[in-house]
């Protein structure tokens, strides 16, 4: 009522206010401050990565132009120009085949028992916790257990005795035990993304606790595990310090590694002597050539980025498949 | 028992006492040679330590629409999820008192929730589909039931989509996923989920509050088509909806417990809906129905 009393002079100075009010922001400095800081972070992150990528591939490239599959193919050497990342790969290759066949079935079998089934008591907690602190104990310390466990007590376990058991089955091993506490952790995550609704919507038509799991959980939260397992994978791959622990060749020599090229697919390198690419890259890194320590180093790093790249590349793809599925 | 389920014992002069208190004989309808398919006798729902609903006593006829009306908190989802045993699936949740189901005791020592979920279905809040086609999500019961056969299949999806009057709707994509439909067609495709299996009872949680008038209303029609083969159970915070769609209804209400201060749950009155709506028992459930409470 009283606003009509104050006429049109009146209307004009509320509208002129007003205009004034939302025309007359003052400079957000903070925000901008704020904004800027972030962008900050950002471009360091990428420069420092940039100038890994630059040196790494400034020194590797030449390696491959001038040798090419020639560095693929060969092995150990005592000298720059013959020496050859191939046992590296099968190793790292063996190393991830022994990653999914333990620690995936292990893992996810552990994690949904853990979610699905385990009552919430205060020891599942308390065992839930455990497995959070395992996932950051140090990779040297999971050599250590691997070489108490998978090479000394066990022993014969991957050839009969007598026969030196610094095995690539050993190191498989060991780098499984280490990545079971992520797969636990992420499969356990998946799990618990799955919405309730969800499962009620199940259980109330009468399915049993397994066919809920087995048609409702896992299907929506495939995707989860999957990301997390494949990404272990490549975590496992790019470990060095658990091999040296466990034993890996890290001489001039091809002799003792039983690996060639010729036997990248043959389960019998489990029981043989071996390297990895990490090994070699550790290994190569420490001697006083040149040829080794900048060109050689390198290239290997080139070639086990390759080697993780590709592995996490199929994670994307094969997650990608699942949530198409999941969405349809 | 009258003075510690806080139900008044004095009613108005000639008002019948409806409810059954304790097991006193209730005032029966012609209803009631209608065979009872839920005999709720003080039922008493905990979670842990906290009694969430009181001494519940109310039978539940078949091939009735009844209805559990009241306030938030007050109960009326508690008892509607114990009577398929949902409950189970909250940690630390149980039950006192009688709660039988065709007169075999629904929390009895051999009783398999997972077959009493099989006969009595459910239907929630907010629509749950499954991530799949509209197809896998309709088969989905008889699926785990062991139907295999295809054309077995296609039979029982085109029949419950029909009954949930969904078919007309998605015949033509049965394939495509059941995320792409609207709120309303999902909550039809979750009760075709639901009745694919034959269930001899429908329970629905608050079928309609994620939805909007008009899907609503297909979900009432679709009510009434249904209740010729259905008992339903449909807890609801619209009184409308009670009154339109329910036979019978029960209207919950809460009281503060003094020794904890915490609400529990409580059955006001439980009685023909258009008893419940024109000419109450109780002065809660008129203040509740005329809008001055709740």
């Amino acid at each position: 009522m009283a606003l009509t009393t104050i006429g049109s002079s009146g209307e004009a100075a509320v509208q002129g206010s007003v205009a004034a009010a939302l025309r007359g922001r003052r400079a957000d400095v903070g925000g901008r401050a704020f904004e800027l800081g972030l962008l900050a972070a950002l471009l360091i992150c990428l420069l420092l990565l940039g100038a890994l990528m630059y040196s790494v591939l400034a020194d590797g490239l030449p390696v491959y132009t001038e040798r090419g599959w020639d560095f693929l193919d060969r092995g150990l050497s005592r000298r720059a120009g013959r020496a050859g990342i191939s046992q590296g790969l099968i190793g790292s290759f063996w190393i991830a085949v022994s990653v999914v066949a333990i620690s995936f079935p292990l893992g996810i079998g552990a994690a949904v028992y853990l979610e699905e089934y385990a009552p919430r008591t205060r020891l599942t907690s308390f065992i839930e916790l455990n497995i959070r602190n395992l996932a950051g104990v140090p990779s040297v310390v999971y050599g250590l257990l691997g070489l108490a466990i998978f090479v000394k007590a066990m022993s014969g376990f991957a050839g009969a005795d007598g026969v030196d058991r610094r095995t690539l089955a050993a190191a498989g091993a060991t780098l499984a035990v280490l990545v079971l506490p992520i797969i636990i952790i992420t499969t356990a995550e998946a799990l618990r993304s799955v919405p309730q609704s969800l499962r009620e919507g199940a259980y109330g038509v009468g399915a049993t606790r397994w066919e809920v799991i087995r048609t409702v959980v896992l299907p929506y939260a495939a995707p989860g595990i999957f990301t997390g397992a494949l990404l272990s994978i490549a975590r496992a791959v790019g470990e060095a310090a658990p091999l040296i622990v466990v034993g890996a060749v890290t001489g001039f020599s091809s002799r003792g590694v039983g690996l060639s090229m010729g036997n990248v697919l043959d389960p019998s390198a489990l029981g043989e002597r071996f390297t990895a690419m990490p090994a070699l890259v550790t290994a190569w890194a420490k001697l006083p050539q040149e040829e080794f320590k900048v060109d050689n180093t390198a290239a290997a790093i080139i070639g086990m980025l390759v080697f993780v790249l590709l592995i996490n590349s199929i994670a994307i793809v094969l997650r990608n498949r699942f949530e198409r599925k999941r969405s349809l | 028992m009258t003075e510690s389920t806080g139900t008044p014992t004095v009613t108005p002069a000639g008002a019948p006492l409806r409810q059954g208190l304790g097991g006193e004989p209730r005032d029966r309808a012609p209803h009631d040679d209608l065979p009872v398919v839920f005999e709720v006798g003080d039922l008493s729902a905990y979670y842990g330590a906290f009694r969430a609903v009181r001494e519940v006593t109310l039978d539940v006829r078949q091939r009735e629409i009844t209805a559990f009306i009241g306030p938030s908190g007050c109960g009326k989802t508690t008892v509607l999820r114990c009577f398929n045993r949902m409950n189970d699936l909250i940690p630390g949740a149980r039950t006192e008192g009688t709660l039988n189901f065709r007169g075999v005791p629904l929390y009895g020592p051999d009783v398999d929730p997972v077959e009493v979920r099989r006969r009595i279905g459910m239907v929630f809040q907010k629509p749950n589909p499954f991530p799949k086609s509209i197809y896998d999500n309709a088969a989905y019961g008889p699926r785990v039931f062991g139907t295999r056969k295809r054309s077995e299949l296609d039979a029982v999806v085109e029949e419950s989509l029909t009954k949930a009057a969904l078919w007309d709707e998605v015949k033509d994509r049965l394939r495509d996923s059941a995320m792409g439909l609207s709120g309303g067609q999902q909550q039809r495709l979750c009760i075709a989920r639901t009745i694919a299996t034959r269930p001899e009872v429908v329970l629905m949680d608050e079928p309609c509050s994620a939805l909007d008038p008009i899907a609503t209303a297909r979900i009432e029609d679709l009510m009434q088509e249904i209740k010729d083969e259905f008992t339903i159970v449909i807890v609801t915070h619209n009184m409308q909806q009670a009154a339109r769609v329910s036979d019978a209804t029960a209207f919950f209400s809460t009281e503060v417990n003094p020794e904890s201060d915490r609400r529990t749950g409580v059955l006001i009155e439980f009685d023909r809906t258009e008893t419940i709506f024109s000419n109450p028992a109780d002065e809660r459930t008129e203040n509740y129905i005329t809008g001055r409470f709740g």
